[in-house]
């Protein structure tokens, strides 16, 4: 329980990671906002589209910048966090889901 | 001056409403005097101050925890019977309707907020380090600043009680009954402000406990080693870290529409009131089984223990656990079927409430399968426990009935909601906190609570429980609704609700006896010199009663399941006890008095919002930040016990 | 605490980063970890407030008359660079070069208070146009999303001056390396809540 997983030790002493990190999250938000401000896609498919690249982002910080493979002992953090983030949606997602019902009252 | 001052008496003291506030208050006054001149006489300050609002140390946080949460019974307990004496005959007029209304919601919050929390929190904290074989828990100053979140949180809500006046708009606090065009008066404020400030702790507390579990474990304590209420304990906190944010949230926006006039929940310009409804329950439901999923433990470790059989099917206990964790988080929409969200949405959630039934059911059944030729010690945790399966038989079955939504609009809102929820947190919740107390007892202070007085207490709540709510299903079924503070006579409910207020006197006669039982056995003492007074099984009997401070003088090595047990049977038992030359010097966190201080100044800052008194609420909002950044720059907060007091504890507790 | 005492001679190997070589610092950074999962939780209640209350304008400002592009372009700009430089911080840390690391964090503090001076300013804006968090549920959700995010963002900024002082005074060690390593998970966390306010908030109100 007590061994740290080293793998990422060595790359995240040198400051590629974070440059290629930096590289990754400026070119989606990029496609982010060319796509929504350039009106090229219909609203429905563009806003699934601009979700998934904004969940890429969490994996750019989660991997690059904040070391989330690192740490003492098994993973527990990550399985957290995995959990945390299926509620996330799952509160967002389905309360869209459950108060829909008024969406055809206009106020 | 007398006109101003009569002003402020009639406004803020209440004094124009009657004797029961009389009555309170001179009682309140009567306490104080009394606990003030106590401690002054005793030359008790200095004591109180070092060993209990400074402490960290998780076993006397336990039992402060413990202290607050029987007070709180009682008060909650008072609440009922005054609820239950006005609903005893109809058109009774011993309540008017807006007391009747304060009560209701006062019952409530205090119930599940802060008897139902604290009294799990206790155990927590007393039991949880000892079973894992930790010194303490992941981040002993912060577990105080829990407490003393959750006290203040506490004190600020009880203060309504004689200071402003009581909220009264139910402990859901659905809006737009609860914006402030409907409601103006502090009481709302009180709720919003109290619960919040105790939910911050409890949300720490969630946290510390995830980290001690998963990170403070003795070598070889491999998760699945681990005994189930710690188990319980995880899925618990689970719980706690994500689904108290959503309560945080609701309430938080609540008193944005309150204080800055937003509109969220509102009925104009554009706000949803059901939107608050939607993430109270995101909350709400979570939180049943957050007090729950405790118990569970509790009955698992008292059960293996008094049949002196290992628990049948752990690994199947535990995946249940971990089960009902996950899917507790999506049935949220069950608490309002009747807001017509549509038939997918009612039948995704009636159907994953219903899902629940399955992982409790395999714990059920697999107490009844630990207990099945067994040798059954009939003691108190045990009869607490054997109370309790009937009980969650009933409410499970009438839980079952609520979960499908086309019934449910039947039964929404009805008594026989309210006789199911009270099986479930009574029999389930209530029952499994006592067996608990009394189990580990012993183990907080060095001796055992009178076994005949507690089953004269067992046996008179158990039976006023069932004649208070059984009647409660049948009126729910003639039609009779929660909230109401009286009921005319044709509608034929006077014998049965007079029948359950004989039950509700009797609970409170249960109660009564708890009392003298404590009050009895502390002038009658039945001391635990064996440290292990029920011949059990996990690993926090090793320990003598009461624990020493620093709790493992040598942290053992953990070779299976149920240690001290399977120590006991090969007679290796030494294994687990120090010996004098592995003993090392121990670092253990130092007191603090800055949690007491940060738990203060949110007391200041929220009595400064509820009425909305800002400059009261800055200062305590500047002095919760002080606290904190002391803390951020503080450097050394530890302290190291030498090897030779270690040892002198050890020999003399007879260990050496 | 010190529970974990006998696990700390299994942690002297010099590929350890210095926040994970004593077991007392990093079952905190465990303890972090588990604070953003419940913290996501709260953005996420926010966020659910403001996808239901979106569309309840009242009649009022929409938020494609309202969100101005180059302003919210620039703040994301700049807080996906201060979560760079941040993690350059966390680099220098590792590599034990302690001017670098108050350096990168002094420029991490700088673009963190130009995010927040550009939020104010756009809030200030919209307050002067009539947008209010009184005029609609909307503004009222909009407003409290943005504006939570915005006040995790100030409480980092006074974080990492707290960091700051503390490297400053008792150089690099396990427990200030510690505290520099989660104060900057802490600001990378805000940067990804941010991808979701400028995706869910701004570009799909501009867009629809």
């Amino acid at each position: 329980m007590s061994t740290v997983q080293t793998g990422g030790t060595h790359k995240s002493h040198s400051p590629k990671i974070y440059i290629l990190g930096y590289l990754l999250s400026l070119v989606l938000t990029a496609i982010s906002f060319v796509l929504a401000l350039t009106h090229s896609m219909h609203v429905g498919p563009l806003i699934v589209l601009l979700t998934i690249l904004g969940a890429l982002q969490i994996f750019v910080q989660l991997f690059f910048f904040m070391h989330i493979t690192e740490g003492d002992g098994p993973p527990f953090h990550s399985v957290l966090l995995l959990l945390g983030l299926i509620f996330t949606f799952a509160v967002a997602l389905m309360s869209v889901w459950i108060m829909a019902f008024g969406t055809n009252v206009s106020y | 001056m007398p006109t101003a001052l009569k002003h402020f008496a009639d406004t803020y003291l209440m004094w124009n409403e009657g004797y029961l506030i009389w009555i309170s208050d001179a009682l309140i006054v009567l306490t104080v005097i009394g606990i003030v001149g106590a401690l002054t006489y005793l030359k008790k300050w200095r004591w109180l101050w070092d060993n209990w609002l400074t402490t960290v140390d998780h076993k006397k946080i336990g039992i402060m925890y413990l202290i607050a949460a029987l007070l709180m019974f009682f008060r909650g307990g008072v609440d009922a019977l005054l609820l239950r004496t006005q609903l005893a005959q109809p058109g009774e007029h011993f309540l008017d309707a807006e007391h009747y209304d304060q009560i209701f919601t006062t019952h409530g919050t205090i119930m599940i907020l802060f008897m139902a929390m604290p009294f799990l929190f206790a155990l927590f904290n007393i039991v949880v380090p000892l079973q894992i074989g930790a010194r303490d828990v992941a981040f002993p100053y912060l577990n105080a600043i829990s407490f003393w979140l959750f006290f203040f949180g506490a004190m600020l809500f009880n203060l309504s009680f004689v200071f402003g006046g009581s909220p009264d708009a139910g402990w859901t606090s659905y809006p737009p009954l609860t914006e402030l065009g409907f409601d103006p008066g502090p009481g709302e404020n009180y709720y919003l402000l109290g619960v919040q400030i105790s939910g911050i702790g409890s949300i720490a507390t969630g946290i510390n406990f995830i980290a001690t579990i998963l990170k403070m474990r003795a070598p070889g304590m491999k998760l699945m080693r681990m005994p189930l209420f710690t188990w319980s304990t995880l899925g618990s906190c689970l719980i706690i870290i994500f689904a108290f944010p959503a309560l945080s949230v609701s309430l938080a926006l609540l008193m944005l529409d309150r204080v800055v006039g937003t509109h969220f929940f509102t009925m104009m310009h554009g706000g949803n009131p059901m939107m608050f409804i939607n993430l109270f329950w995101v909350w709400g439901h979570p939180e049943v089984y957050i007090v729950v999923l405790p118990a569970f433990g509790v009955y698992s470790e008292v059960v293996a223990t008094f049949t002196r059989k290992r628990i049948f099917g752990y690994s199947s206990m535990v995946a249940s656990l971990m089960l009902i964790t996950v899917i507790s988080y999506f049935v949220w929409a069950h608490h309002f079927f009747t807001m017509g969200a549509g038939a997918d949405v009612n039948t995704f959630f009636a159907v994953a409430s219903m899902a629940v039934g399955i992982p409790t059911g395999v714990k059920v059944f697999n107490w009844l399968f630990t207990m099945f030729r067994g040798r059954i010690r009939v003691t108190l945790p045990m009869l607490w426990t054997l109370g309790f399966i009937p009980n969650f038989a009933i409410g499970g079955a009438t839980g079952v009935m609520l979960a499908a939504a086309p019934g449910d609009y039947q039964y929404h809102n009805s008594y026989f909601l309210i006789a199911h929820f009270h099986q479930m947190l009574i029999g389930g919740v209530v029952n499994g906190m006592l067996a608990g107390m009394y189990y580990w007892w012993p183990k907080m202070f060095g001796f055992r609570l009178n076994e005949r007085l507690g089953k004269w207490a067992f046996w008179i709540f158990n039976i006023g429980f069932y004649i208070c709510f059984l009647p409660q299903y049948a009126l729910g079924f003639e039609g009779m609704q929660r909230r109401m503070y009286t009921y005319p006579t044709d509608m034929g409910w006077g014998s049965l609700n007079f029948v359950s207020t004989i039950g509700a006197y009797l609970m409170g006669v249960g109660f009564l006896f708890i009392v003298w039982q404590v009050l009895y056995s502390l002038f009658h003492m039945e001391r635990d010199t064996t440290g292990d007074p029920w011949d059990a099984r996990t690993l926090e009997w090793s320990l003598p009663s009461p624990v020493p401070h620093y709790n493992f003088a040598v942290i053992p090595t953990i070779t299976e399941r149920d240690v001290w047990w399977a120590a006991k049977q090969r007679g290796t038992t030494d294994l687990l006890t120090p010996s004098a030359e592995d003993i090392q010097a121990i670092h253990m966190p130092k007191n603090s008095g800055r949690p007491f201080l940060m738990g203060f100044a949110f007391f200041v800052a929220g009595f400064g919002f509820v009425f909305n008194w800002y400059i009261l609420a800055v200062i305590g909002l500047a002095g919760v930040a002080l606290c904190m950044i002391l803390r951020a720059l503080e450097d050394q907060d530890e302290y190291v016990i030498p090897v030779e007091e270690v040892r002198e504890t050890e020999s003399a507790l007879g260990r050496l | 605490m010190s529970a974990l005492q006998h696990a700390i001679t299994a942690h002297a190997d010099a590929d350890t980063p210095l926040e994970y070589q004593n077991p007392h610092e990093s079952v905190k950074i465990t303890g972090f970890w588990i604070f953003m999962a419940t913290d996501m939780l709260l953005f996420g209640c926010l966020f659910a407030t403001y996808l239901v209350l979106r569309t309840h304008t009242d009649g009022g400002p929409t938020a494609h008359h309202l969100f101005d592009i180059p302003g919210f372009t620039a703040e994301t700009f700049i807080l996906l660079t201060s979560s760079f430089t941040g993690g350059l911080s966390t680099l220098a840390m590792r590599l034990g070069k302690r001017k670098q690391v108050m350096a990168w964090l002094t420029l991490t503090i700088l673009l963190g208070l130009a995010f927040i001076g550009l939020e104010v300013q756009e809030f200030a804006a919209d307050v002067a146009i009539g947008a209010t968090m009184q005029r609609s549920a909307f503004l009222s959700a909009f407003f409290t999303l943005v504006g939570t995010h915005g006040s995790h963002v100030s409480i980092g900024i006074v974080w990492m001056v707290l960091t700051f002082i503390q490297i400053a005074r008792r150089g690099l060690n396990q427990k200030t390396a510690r505290k520099l390593f989660i104060v900057n998970l802490y600001w990378h966390f805000l940067d990804v809540v941010w991808v979701f306010i400028f995706t869910i908030v701004y570009l799909s109100g501009v867009v629809m």
